[in-house]
Protein backbone atom coordinates (compact mmCIF):
# COMPACT_ATOMS: atom_id res chain seq x y z
CA UNK A 1 0.00 0.00 0.00
CA UNK A 2 1.57 3.75 -0.23
CA UNK A 3 0.30 6.92 1.15
CA UNK A 4 -0.98 10.00 -0.53
CA UNK A 5 -0.09 13.31 1.07
CA UNK A 6 -3.58 15.41 0.74
CA UNK A 7 -3.00 18.85 0.35
CA UNK A 8 -5.18 19.61 3.19
CA UNK A 9 -4.81 16.66 5.59
CA UNK A 10 -1.39 15.80 5.05
CA UNK A 11 0.36 11.73 4.51
CA UNK A 12 -2.81 9.40 4.68
CA UNK A 13 -2.86 5.58 3.22
CA UNK A 14 -4.15 4.81 -0.25
CA UNK A 15 -7.20 3.31 1.64
CA UNK A 16 -8.53 6.61 1.96
CA UNK A 17 -8.77 7.88 -1.25
CA UNK A 18 -10.53 6.86 -4.65
CA UNK A 19 -9.00 7.26 -7.63
CA UNK A 20 -10.92 9.58 -9.97
CA UNK A 21 -8.83 8.94 -13.31
CA UNK A 22 -6.58 11.20 -15.86
CA UNK A 23 -6.25 14.91 -14.59
CA UNK A 24 -4.88 16.18 -17.99
CA UNK A 25 -8.76 15.42 -19.63
CA UNK A 26 -10.55 18.88 -19.76
CA UNK A 27 -14.11 19.29 -21.10
CA UNK A 28 -14.42 20.85 -24.72
CA UNK A 29 -15.72 24.16 -24.58
CA UNK A 30 -17.20 24.17 -27.75
CA UNK A 31 -19.96 21.60 -28.86
CA UNK A 32 -17.31 19.83 -31.00
CA UNK A 33 -18.23 16.31 -31.65
CA UNK A 34 -14.73 14.97 -32.02
CA UNK A 35 -13.04 16.99 -29.02
CA UNK A 36 -16.18 15.56 -26.89
CA UNK A 37 -15.17 11.95 -27.91
CA UNK A 38 -11.91 12.49 -27.15
CA UNK A 39 -12.70 13.83 -23.24
CA UNK A 40 -15.08 10.85 -22.77
CA UNK A 41 -13.53 7.87 -24.35
CA UNK A 42 -9.83 8.30 -25.27
CA UNK A 43 -6.68 8.25 -22.73
CA UNK A 44 -2.94 8.24 -22.92
CA UNK A 45 -2.74 5.46 -20.36
CA UNK A 46 0.80 5.71 -19.87
CA UNK A 47 3.27 3.33 -18.04
CA UNK A 48 5.68 6.02 -16.89
CA UNK A 49 4.35 9.59 -15.00
CA UNK A 50 0.57 9.92 -14.86
CA UNK A 51 -1.10 13.02 -13.27
CA UNK A 52 -4.36 11.90 -11.42
CA UNK A 53 -7.37 13.13 -9.62
CA UNK A 54 -8.03 11.26 -6.52
CA UNK A 55 -11.21 12.55 -3.73
CA UNK A 56 -10.01 12.38 -0.02
CA UNK A 57 -13.03 10.51 0.63
CA UNK A 58 -12.55 8.55 3.78
CA UNK A 59 -11.03 12.21 4.55
CA UNK A 60 -11.68 15.70 3.75
CA UNK A 61 -13.79 14.77 0.49
CA UNK A 62 -11.77 17.46 -1.22
CA UNK A 63 -10.19 16.34 -4.40
CA UNK A 64 -6.81 16.64 -5.09
CA UNK A 65 -4.01 16.23 -8.74
CA UNK A 66 -1.24 13.55 -7.72
CA UNK A 67 1.45 12.85 -9.90
CA UNK A 68 1.93 8.90 -9.60
CA UNK A 69 4.57 6.66 -11.88
CA UNK A 70 1.77 4.12 -12.89
CA UNK A 71 4.50 1.16 -12.95
CA UNK A 72 6.21 1.67 -9.52
CA UNK A 73 3.36 3.85 -8.10
CA UNK A 74 6.08 6.57 -6.37
CA UNK A 75 4.67 9.67 -6.15
CA UNK A 76 6.36 12.81 -6.94
CA UNK A 77 3.72 15.57 -5.43
CA UNK A 78 0.15 16.14 -4.64
CA UNK A 79 -1.87 19.88 -5.06
CA UNK A 80 -4.92 21.39 -5.14
CA UNK A 81 -6.63 20.32 -8.79
CA UNK A 82 -5.22 22.92 -11.74
CA UNK A 83 -2.08 23.71 -9.39
CA UNK A 84 1.07 23.13 -10.54
CA UNK A 85 2.46 19.80 -9.40
CA UNK A 86 6.49 18.94 -9.00
CA UNK A 87 8.57 18.69 -12.07
CA UNK A 88 9.78 14.70 -12.63
CA UNK A 89 12.99 14.10 -14.65
CA UNK A 90 11.67 10.46 -16.17
CA UNK A 91 8.91 11.34 -18.09
CA UNK A 92 9.33 8.49 -20.44
CA UNK A 93 7.48 4.93 -20.32
CA UNK A 94 9.35 2.52 -18.55
CA UNK A 95 10.12 -0.73 -20.10
CA UNK B 1 -6.73 -25.17 -47.04
CA UNK B 2 -3.59 -27.10 -44.80
CA UNK B 3 -5.02 -29.86 -42.40
CA UNK B 4 -3.61 -30.74 -38.98
CA UNK B 5 -2.91 -34.89 -38.92
CA UNK B 6 -1.48 -36.39 -35.99
CA UNK B 7 0.36 -39.55 -36.15
CA UNK B 8 1.55 -41.78 -33.59
CA UNK B 9 4.57 -42.24 -32.15
CA UNK B 10 7.05 -44.66 -33.75
CA UNK B 11 4.82 -45.71 -36.67
CA UNK B 12 5.99 -48.11 -39.24
CA UNK B 13 8.72 -46.59 -41.95
CA UNK B 14 6.64 -46.65 -44.80
CA UNK B 15 3.07 -45.15 -42.82
CA UNK B 16 5.51 -42.46 -42.01
CA UNK B 17 6.94 -42.11 -45.28
CA UNK B 18 3.30 -41.62 -46.89
CA UNK B 19 2.24 -39.22 -44.25
CA UNK B 20 5.06 -37.29 -44.51
CA UNK B 21 4.29 -36.78 -48.28
CA UNK B 22 1.06 -35.59 -47.80
CA UNK B 23 1.39 -33.38 -45.09
CA UNK B 24 3.23 -30.16 -43.93
CA UNK B 25 3.63 -30.97 -40.67
CA UNK B 26 3.61 -33.89 -38.45
CA UNK B 27 3.15 -34.38 -34.67
CA UNK B 28 3.32 -36.78 -32.11
CA UNK B 29 -0.09 -37.40 -31.61
CA UNK B 30 -0.57 -37.80 -28.12
CA UNK B 31 -2.74 -40.64 -26.70
CA UNK B 32 -2.68 -43.48 -24.32
CA UNK B 33 -0.71 -45.57 -27.06
CA UNK B 34 1.94 -42.77 -27.21
CA UNK B 35 1.90 -42.71 -23.13
CA UNK B 36 2.79 -46.39 -23.16
CA UNK B 37 5.61 -46.54 -25.43
CA UNK B 38 7.19 -43.64 -24.63
CA UNK B 39 7.25 -45.07 -21.23
CA UNK B 40 9.06 -47.99 -22.18
CA UNK B 41 11.78 -45.58 -23.19
CA UNK B 42 11.87 -43.64 -20.47
CA UNK B 43 10.19 -40.53 -22.06
CA UNK B 44 13.63 -39.74 -23.38
CA UNK B 45 12.38 -39.91 -27.21
CA UNK B 46 9.52 -37.15 -27.06
CA UNK B 47 9.81 -34.88 -29.84
CA UNK B 48 9.46 -31.23 -29.30
CA UNK B 49 6.02 -29.92 -28.98
CA UNK B 50 6.69 -26.36 -31.14
CA UNK B 51 10.21 -25.38 -32.70
CA UNK B 52 11.93 -21.96 -32.29
CA UNK B 53 12.51 -21.00 -35.70
CA UNK B 54 14.42 -17.83 -36.73
CA UNK B 55 12.37 -15.11 -37.88
CA UNK B 56 11.74 -14.95 -41.95
CA UNK B 57 12.23 -11.41 -43.39
CA UNK B 58 8.25 -11.36 -44.56
CA UNK B 59 5.32 -13.51 -43.37
CA UNK B 60 1.64 -12.79 -44.36
CA UNK B 61 0.14 -12.50 -40.95
CA UNK B 62 2.13 -11.02 -38.03
CA UNK B 63 0.47 -11.69 -34.42
CA UNK B 64 2.07 -9.72 -31.80
CA UNK B 65 1.09 -11.13 -28.74
CA UNK B 66 1.92 -15.34 -27.97
CA UNK B 67 -0.50 -15.77 -25.22
CA UNK B 68 -4.39 -17.42 -25.30
CA UNK B 69 -5.17 -15.16 -27.75
CA UNK B 70 -2.35 -14.78 -30.05
CA UNK B 71 -1.78 -18.13 -30.53
CA UNK B 72 -5.38 -19.23 -30.77
CA UNK B 73 -5.95 -16.60 -33.51
CA UNK B 74 -2.48 -17.49 -35.19
CA UNK B 75 -4.01 -21.86 -35.15
CA UNK B 76 -7.32 -20.26 -36.51
CA UNK B 77 -5.89 -18.79 -39.29
CA UNK B 78 -3.80 -21.55 -40.59
CA UNK B 79 -6.84 -23.97 -39.87
CA UNK B 80 -9.67 -22.02 -41.06
CA UNK B 81 -8.25 -19.51 -43.40
CA UNK B 82 -5.42 -21.52 -44.76
CA UNK B 83 -3.05 -18.61 -44.05
CA UNK B 84 0.17 -20.06 -42.78
CA UNK B 85 2.95 -17.93 -43.70
CA UNK B 86 2.28 -16.37 -40.22
CA UNK B 87 4.35 -15.56 -37.11
CA UNK B 88 3.66 -15.18 -33.57
CA UNK B 89 6.16 -12.53 -31.52
CA UNK B 90 6.03 -12.69 -28.05
CA UNK B 91 8.57 -10.32 -25.89
CA UNK B 92 9.04 -13.00 -22.88
CA UNK B 93 7.26 -16.59 -22.92
CA UNK B 94 4.46 -17.99 -24.16
CA UNK B 95 1.00 -17.75 -22.00
CA UNK B 96 3.40 -15.72 -19.43
CA UNK B 97 1.37 -12.75 -19.18
CA UNK B 98 -2.83 -12.65 -18.28
CA UNK B 99 -2.88 -16.33 -19.61
CA UNK B 100 -1.09 -17.50 -16.57
CA UNK B 101 -2.40 -15.32 -14.32
CA UNK B 102 -6.64 -15.67 -14.62
CA UNK B 103 -8.71 -17.35 -12.13
CA UNK B 104 -9.15 -20.19 -15.39
CA UNK B 105 -13.19 -19.29 -15.12
CA UNK B 106 -15.19 -19.87 -18.60
CA UNK B 107 -18.57 -19.14 -19.01
CA UNK B 108 -21.03 -17.22 -21.62
CA UNK B 109 -23.83 -15.91 -19.15
CA UNK B 110 -23.92 -12.43 -20.31
CA UNK B 111 -26.82 -10.39 -20.86
CA UNK B 112 -26.16 -8.68 -23.98
CA UNK B 113 -26.60 -9.73 -27.71
CA UNK B 114 -23.00 -8.49 -28.47
CA UNK B 115 -21.51 -10.25 -25.94
CA UNK B 116 -23.61 -13.51 -25.66
CA UNK B 117 -23.52 -14.49 -28.72
CA UNK B 118 -19.42 -13.81 -28.56
CA UNK B 119 -18.95 -15.58 -25.49
CA UNK B 120 -21.37 -18.67 -26.13
CA UNK B 121 -19.24 -19.21 -29.53
CA UNK B 122 -16.35 -19.18 -27.51
CA UNK B 123 -18.01 -21.61 -24.85
CA UNK B 124 -18.78 -24.38 -28.13
CA UNK B 125 -15.14 -23.77 -29.39
CA UNK B 126 -14.02 -25.01 -25.42
CA UNK B 127 -16.34 -28.13 -25.45
CA UNK B 128 -14.35 -29.52 -28.40
CA UNK B 129 -11.14 -28.02 -28.01
CA UNK B 130 -8.99 -31.14 -26.35
CA UNK B 131 -10.05 -32.92 -28.89
CA UNK B 132 -9.49 -30.67 -31.88
CA UNK B 133 -5.88 -29.58 -30.51
CA UNK B 134 -5.35 -33.21 -29.48
CA UNK B 135 -4.08 -31.52 -26.27
CA UNK B 136 -6.12 -31.89 -22.44
CA UNK B 137 -6.83 -28.33 -21.84
CA UNK B 138 -8.74 -30.05 -18.67
CA UNK B 139 -11.95 -28.47 -19.22
CA UNK B 140 -14.04 -29.09 -16.55
CA UNK B 141 -17.93 -28.43 -16.58
CA UNK B 142 -18.40 -28.01 -13.16
CA UNK B 143 -21.01 -25.05 -13.39
CA UNK B 144 -20.59 -21.60 -12.47
CA UNK B 145 -22.95 -19.95 -9.89
CA UNK B 146 -23.77 -16.34 -9.38
CA UNK B 147 -24.96 -15.69 -5.94
CA UNK B 148 -28.21 -12.96 -5.30
CA UNK B 149 -28.35 -11.46 -1.74
CA UNK B 150 -30.79 -8.80 -2.32
CA UNK B 151 -33.73 -8.74 -4.03
CA UNK B 152 -32.13 -6.32 -6.65
CA UNK B 153 -29.72 -8.78 -7.16
CA UNK B 154 -32.22 -11.89 -7.77
CA UNK B 155 -34.43 -9.69 -10.45
CA UNK B 156 -31.11 -9.02 -12.59
CA UNK B 157 -29.93 -11.92 -12.29
CA UNK B 158 -33.44 -13.60 -13.21
CA UNK B 159 -32.87 -11.08 -16.04
CA UNK B 160 -29.77 -11.86 -17.13
CA UNK B 161 -30.96 -15.52 -16.89
CA UNK B 162 -33.97 -15.10 -19.08
CA UNK B 163 -31.95 -12.96 -21.65
CA UNK B 164 -29.09 -15.94 -21.70
CA UNK B 165 -32.51 -18.11 -22.55
CA UNK B 166 -33.84 -16.46 -25.29
CA UNK B 167 -30.63 -16.56 -26.70
CA UNK B 168 -30.25 -20.10 -26.63
CA UNK B 169 -27.37 -19.99 -23.40
CA UNK B 170 -28.25 -22.22 -20.72
CA UNK B 171 -29.19 -21.03 -17.34
CA UNK B 172 -31.13 -22.07 -14.53
CA UNK B 173 -32.46 -20.45 -11.54
CA UNK B 174 -31.43 -22.28 -7.67
CA UNK B 175 -33.01 -21.75 -4.65
CA UNK B 176 -30.54 -21.57 -1.52
CA UNK B 177 -31.61 -24.80 -0.42
CA UNK B 178 -30.27 -26.10 -3.90
CA UNK B 179 -27.15 -24.09 -3.55
CA UNK B 180 -26.66 -26.09 -0.30
CA UNK B 181 -26.85 -29.08 -1.66
CA UNK B 182 -24.44 -28.59 -4.16
CA UNK B 183 -21.69 -26.00 -2.14
CA UNK B 184 -22.41 -27.82 1.64
CA UNK B 185 -19.00 -25.59 2.96
CA UNK B 186 -21.33 -22.42 1.80
CA UNK B 187 -22.67 -20.23 4.78
CA UNK B 188 -26.42 -19.53 3.64
CA UNK B 189 -26.62 -16.53 5.97
CA UNK B 190 -23.45 -14.69 4.44
CA UNK B 191 -22.34 -13.42 8.15
CA UNK B 192 -25.76 -11.96 8.68
CA UNK B 193 -24.60 -9.39 6.14
CA UNK B 194 -25.30 -10.90 2.67
CA UNK B 195 -27.69 -13.98 3.22
CA UNK B 196 -27.95 -16.00 0.09
CA UNK B 197 -30.89 -15.77 -1.52
CA UNK B 198 -30.90 -18.07 -4.66
CA UNK B 199 -28.23 -18.10 -7.51
CA UNK B 200 -28.45 -18.21 -11.32
CA UNK B 201 -26.04 -21.35 -12.47
CA UNK B 202 -24.99 -22.06 -15.90
CA UNK B 203 -24.18 -25.87 -16.01
CA UNK B 204 -22.22 -25.72 -18.79
CA UNK B 205 -19.36 -23.31 -17.23
CA UNK B 206 -16.83 -24.55 -15.64
CA UNK B 207 -12.47 -23.97 -15.08
CA UNK B 208 -9.71 -25.26 -17.33
CA UNK B 209 -6.05 -25.31 -17.28
CA UNK B 210 -4.83 -22.32 -18.46
CA UNK B 211 -1.25 -22.49 -19.29
CA UNK B 212 -2.62 -25.65 -21.31
CA UNK B 213 -4.75 -23.49 -23.49
CA UNK B 214 -1.79 -21.66 -25.01
CA UNK B 215 0.44 -24.77 -25.79
CA UNK B 216 -2.24 -26.50 -27.09
CA UNK B 217 -2.56 -23.78 -30.06
CA UNK B 218 0.82 -23.46 -30.05
CA UNK B 219 1.46 -26.80 -30.77
CA UNK B 220 -1.49 -27.03 -33.34
CA UNK B 221 -0.52 -23.84 -34.91
CA UNK B 222 3.42 -24.63 -34.95
CA UNK B 223 2.17 -27.88 -36.36
CA UNK B 224 0.70 -26.22 -39.30
CA UNK B 225 3.38 -24.28 -40.73
CA UNK B 226 3.04 -21.08 -37.82
CA UNK B 227 6.46 -19.93 -36.37
CA UNK B 228 6.54 -19.37 -32.83
CA UNK B 229 8.92 -16.29 -31.96
CA UNK B 230 9.58 -15.80 -28.55
CA UNK B 231 11.91 -13.42 -26.81
CA UNK B 232 11.17 -10.62 -29.37
CA UNK B 233 10.43 -7.27 -28.53
CA UNK B 234 8.01 -5.32 -31.35
CA UNK B 235 9.60 -2.27 -30.62
CA UNK B 236 8.15 -0.12 -33.60
CA UNK B 237 5.89 -0.49 -36.48
CA UNK B 238 6.99 -0.37 -39.93
CA UNK B 239 4.95 2.42 -42.61
CA UNK B 240 4.44 2.02 -46.02
CA UNK B 241 2.09 5.18 -46.43
CA UNK B 242 -0.90 5.32 -44.21
CA UNK B 243 -0.42 1.07 -44.46
CA UNK B 244 1.62 -0.92 -41.89
CA UNK B 245 4.04 -3.20 -43.72
CA UNK B 246 5.87 -4.75 -41.13
CA UNK B 247 7.53 -4.76 -37.79
CA UNK B 248 10.53 -3.17 -36.27
CA UNK B 249 12.04 -6.09 -33.01
CA UNK B 250 14.79 -6.76 -30.89
CA UNK B 251 15.57 -9.27 -33.69
CA UNK B 252 15.65 -7.00 -36.45
CA UNK B 253 12.56 -5.25 -39.01
CA UNK B 254 10.12 -8.14 -40.05
CA UNK B 255 7.86 -7.69 -42.88
CA UNK B 256 4.07 -8.56 -42.92
CA UNK B 257 0.90 -8.08 -44.91
CA UNK B 258 -1.49 -7.39 -42.09
CA UNK B 259 -0.42 -7.25 -38.44
CA UNK B 260 -2.83 -7.87 -35.91
CA UNK B 261 -2.04 -7.02 -31.76
CA UNK B 262 -3.09 -9.66 -28.65
CA UNK B 263 -1.47 -7.86 -26.17
CA UNK B 264 -3.78 -7.26 -23.36
CA UNK B 265 -2.76 -5.37 -20.25
CA UNK B 266 -0.45 -3.51 -22.79
CA UNK B 267 -2.76 -2.78 -25.97
CA UNK B 268 -2.70 1.42 -25.15
CA UNK B 269 1.40 0.85 -25.20
CA UNK B 270 1.67 -1.34 -28.48
CA UNK B 271 -0.85 0.76 -30.13
CA UNK B 272 0.65 4.12 -29.27
CA UNK B 273 3.39 3.03 -31.67
CA UNK B 274 0.97 2.47 -34.43
CA UNK B 275 -0.04 6.36 -33.56
CA UNK B 276 -3.75 4.95 -32.31
CA UNK B 277 -4.82 6.18 -28.41
CA UNK B 278 -7.45 3.77 -27.24
CA UNK B 279 -10.77 3.88 -25.30
CA UNK B 280 -8.36 1.85 -22.44
CA UNK B 281 -7.21 2.66 -19.16
CA UNK B 282 -4.65 0.14 -17.78
CA UNK B 283 -5.50 -2.00 -13.90
CA UNK B 284 -4.20 -4.77 -11.78
CA UNK B 285 -6.08 -7.55 -10.60
CA UNK B 286 -5.10 -9.57 -8.05
CA UNK B 287 -5.75 -13.19 -7.81
CA UNK B 288 -4.39 -15.83 -5.11
CA UNK B 289 -4.37 -19.53 -4.22
CA UNK B 290 -4.52 -21.17 -0.80
CA UNK B 291 -2.51 -24.29 0.48
CA UNK B 292 -3.79 -27.25 -1.64
CA UNK B 293 -6.56 -29.13 0.42
CA UNK B 294 -9.07 -32.37 -0.45
CA UNK B 295 -11.35 -32.38 -3.07
CA UNK B 296 -14.21 -29.44 -1.28
CA UNK B 297 -15.55 -27.33 -3.79
CA UNK B 298 -16.50 -29.00 -7.61
CA UNK B 299 -18.32 -25.61 -8.94
CA UNK B 300 -17.21 -22.22 -9.42
CA UNK B 301 -19.16 -19.51 -6.97
CA UNK B 302 -19.16 -16.06 -7.76
CA UNK B 303 -21.04 -13.01 -5.64
CA UNK B 304 -21.52 -9.73 -6.82
CA UNK B 305 -21.99 -8.12 -3.90
CA UNK B 306 -19.12 -7.82 -2.71
CA UNK B 307 -17.39 -9.00 -5.78
CA UNK B 308 -15.05 -12.42 -5.59
CA UNK B 309 -15.22 -15.55 -7.59
CA UNK B 310 -13.56 -18.75 -6.22
CA UNK B 311 -13.09 -22.53 -7.45
CA UNK B 312 -10.75 -25.41 -6.87
CA UNK B 313 -7.60 -26.60 -8.61
CA UNK B 314 -7.18 -30.15 -9.75
CA UNK B 315 -4.25 -29.95 -7.75
CA UNK B 316 -6.74 -28.83 -4.58
CA UNK B 317 -5.69 -25.44 -3.98
CA UNK B 318 -8.58 -22.54 -3.90
CA UNK B 319 -8.33 -20.07 -6.69
CA UNK B 320 -10.42 -16.91 -5.53
CA UNK B 321 -9.94 -13.06 -7.06
CA UNK B 322 -12.14 -10.14 -6.53
CA UNK B 323 -11.94 -6.40 -7.50
CA UNK B 324 -8.90 -4.59 -9.48
CA UNK B 325 -6.94 -2.13 -7.32
CA UNK B 326 -9.28 0.50 -8.69
CA UNK B 327 -6.22 2.91 -9.64
CA UNK B 328 -4.26 2.40 -13.38
CA UNK B 329 -1.53 0.36 -12.97
CA UNK B 330 1.14 -1.44 -15.28
CA UNK B 331 2.88 -3.08 -12.07
CA UNK B 332 1.98 -6.99 -12.49
CA UNK B 333 1.35 -6.84 -8.34
CA UNK B 334 -1.18 -5.87 -6.31
CA UNK B 335 -1.87 -4.32 -2.56
CA UNK B 336 -2.72 -5.41 0.62
CA UNK B 337 -5.87 -3.53 1.25
CA UNK B 338 -7.62 -5.23 -1.97
CA UNK B 339 -6.25 -8.84 -1.20
CA UNK B 340 -7.30 -8.39 2.53
CA UNK B 341 -10.70 -7.52 0.93
CA UNK B 342 -10.89 -10.61 -1.56
CA UNK B 343 -10.07 -12.79 1.68
CA UNK B 344 -12.94 -11.13 3.60
CA UNK B 345 -15.12 -11.50 0.77
CA UNK B 346 -14.14 -15.30 0.63
CA UNK B 347 -14.77 -16.13 4.45
CA UNK B 348 -18.33 -14.45 4.74
CA UNK B 349 -19.31 -16.96 2.40
CA UNK B 350 -17.28 -19.58 3.48
CA UNK B 351 -15.95 -19.48 6.94
CA UNK B 352 -14.45 -23.40 7.05
CA UNK B 353 -11.59 -21.50 5.04
CA UNK B 354 -10.86 -19.22 7.59
CA UNK B 355 -7.75 -21.63 8.82
CA UNK B 356 -6.38 -22.60 4.90
CA UNK B 357 -3.00 -20.82 4.60
CA UNK B 358 -2.69 -18.07 1.42
CA UNK B 359 -0.15 -19.35 -0.43
CA UNK B 360 0.39 -16.80 -3.15
CA UNK B 361 -0.73 -14.18 -5.02
CA UNK B 362 -0.07 -12.17 -7.78
CA UNK B 363 -1.53 -9.35 -10.41
CA UNK B 364 -1.90 -8.93 -14.03
CA UNK B 365 -2.74 -6.21 -16.02
CA UNK B 366 -6.23 -5.67 -17.16
CA UNK B 367 -7.09 -3.50 -20.50
CA UNK B 368 -10.20 -1.72 -18.91
CA UNK B 369 -12.41 -0.71 -21.43
CA UNK B 370 -14.65 2.57 -21.73
CA UNK B 371 -17.64 0.27 -21.89
CA UNK B 372 -16.05 -2.99 -20.08
CA UNK B 373 -16.53 -5.21 -23.01
CA UNK B 374 -13.68 -6.08 -25.46
CA UNK B 375 -12.34 -5.14 -28.78
CA UNK B 376 -11.27 -7.12 -31.65
CA UNK B 377 -11.61 -4.83 -34.46
CA UNK B 378 -9.73 -3.26 -37.77
CA UNK B 379 -8.02 -0.11 -36.74
CA UNK B 380 -8.46 3.30 -39.14
CA UNK B 381 -4.98 2.10 -40.18
CA UNK B 382 -5.15 -0.24 -42.92
CA UNK B 383 -3.49 -3.87 -42.39
CA UNK B 384 -3.27 -3.37 -38.86
CA UNK B 385 -6.07 -5.02 -36.19
CA UNK B 386 -6.44 -5.06 -32.87
CA UNK B 387 -7.73 -7.08 -30.37
CA UNK B 388 -7.53 -6.13 -26.36
CA UNK B 389 -9.81 -4.75 -24.07
CA UNK B 390 -10.76 -8.26 -22.29
CA UNK B 391 -11.17 -6.07 -18.99
CA UNK B 392 -11.56 -9.07 -16.28
CA UNK B 393 -12.90 -11.79 -18.71
CA UNK B 394 -9.90 -12.41 -21.35
CA UNK B 395 -9.70 -16.53 -20.28
CA UNK B 396 -12.75 -17.91 -21.19
CA UNK B 397 -12.53 -15.81 -24.77
CA UNK B 398 -9.84 -17.34 -25.98
CA UNK B 399 -10.98 -19.52 -28.56
CA UNK B 400 -13.60 -17.26 -29.63
CA UNK B 401 -11.23 -14.14 -29.74
CA UNK B 402 -8.78 -16.18 -31.89
CA UNK B 403 -11.51 -17.74 -34.41
CA UNK B 404 -13.09 -14.31 -34.94
CA UNK B 405 -9.85 -12.02 -34.76
CA UNK B 406 -8.13 -14.51 -37.41
CA UNK B 407 -11.54 -14.06 -39.99
CA UNK B 408 -11.34 -10.15 -39.36
CA UNK B 409 -7.72 -10.35 -40.35
CA UNK B 410 -8.01 -13.02 -42.77
CA UNK B 411 -11.02 -11.48 -44.18
CA UNK B 412 -10.28 -7.62 -43.38
CA UNK B 413 -14.17 -7.56 -42.59
CA UNK B 414 -15.54 -8.76 -38.83
CA UNK B 415 -16.93 -12.23 -38.18
CA UNK B 416 -20.85 -11.42 -37.79
CA UNK B 417 -19.72 -12.49 -33.97
CA UNK B 418 -17.41 -9.60 -33.43
CA UNK B 419 -19.57 -6.36 -35.29
CA UNK B 420 -19.97 -5.45 -32.14
CA UNK B 421 -17.16 -5.46 -30.88
CA UNK B 422 -15.65 -2.84 -33.06
CA UNK B 423 -13.33 -0.24 -31.87
CA UNK B 424 -15.39 2.60 -33.08
CA UNK B 425 -18.22 1.58 -31.34
CA UNK B 426 -17.37 4.05 -28.71
CA UNK B 427 -17.42 7.22 -31.64
CA UNK B 428 -20.98 6.06 -32.71
CA UNK B 429 -22.51 5.33 -29.46
CA UNK B 430 -22.98 1.72 -29.67
CA UNK B 431 -20.93 0.57 -26.46
CA UNK B 432 -21.69 -2.80 -24.51
CA UNK B 433 -22.09 -1.96 -21.31
CA UNK B 434 -23.01 -5.09 -19.54
CA UNK B 435 -23.19 -3.23 -16.24
CA UNK B 436 -24.40 0.17 -16.88
CA UNK B 437 -22.35 2.19 -15.16
CA UNK B 438 -20.62 4.59 -17.99
CA UNK B 439 -16.75 5.40 -19.10
CA UNK B 440 -15.52 4.83 -16.08
CA UNK B 441 -13.33 1.60 -16.89
CA UNK B 442 -12.64 0.70 -13.14
CA UNK B 443 -15.90 0.21 -12.34
CA UNK B 444 -16.65 -2.26 -15.40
Amino acid sequence: MFEITCPWCGKRAQMEFTYEGDANVARPDDGDEKAFFDYVYLRDNPNGWHDELWQHTAGCRRFLAVRRHITTHEIAGTAAPGKPLPKVLDTGAMK
Amino acid sequence: MSKIIFINAFPPPQTLFKVTQLLEAVVTRYSIFSLARNALTGHKNWTEVWRSPDPKPHYDVIIVGGGGHGLATAYYLAKEHGITNVAVIEKGWLGGGNTGRNTTIVRSNYRLEGNAHFYELSLKLWEGMSQDLNYNVMFSQRGVINLAHNDGAIDAAQRRGNAMRFNGIDSQWLTPAEIKQRVPLLDLTGGGRFPVLGGLIQQRGGTARHDAVAWGYARGADALGVDIIQNCEVTGFVFDGERISGVETTRGRIDAGKVGIAVAGHTSKVAEMAGLRLPIESHVLQAMVSEPVKPCLDTVITSGSGHMYISQSDKGELVFGGDLDFYNSYAQRGNFPRLEQVVQNILTLFPAFSRLRLMRSWGGIMDMTMDGSPIISKTPIPNFYINGGWCYGGFKATPGSGYVFAHTIAQDRPHPTNEALSLNRFETGAVLDEVGVGPFPKLH
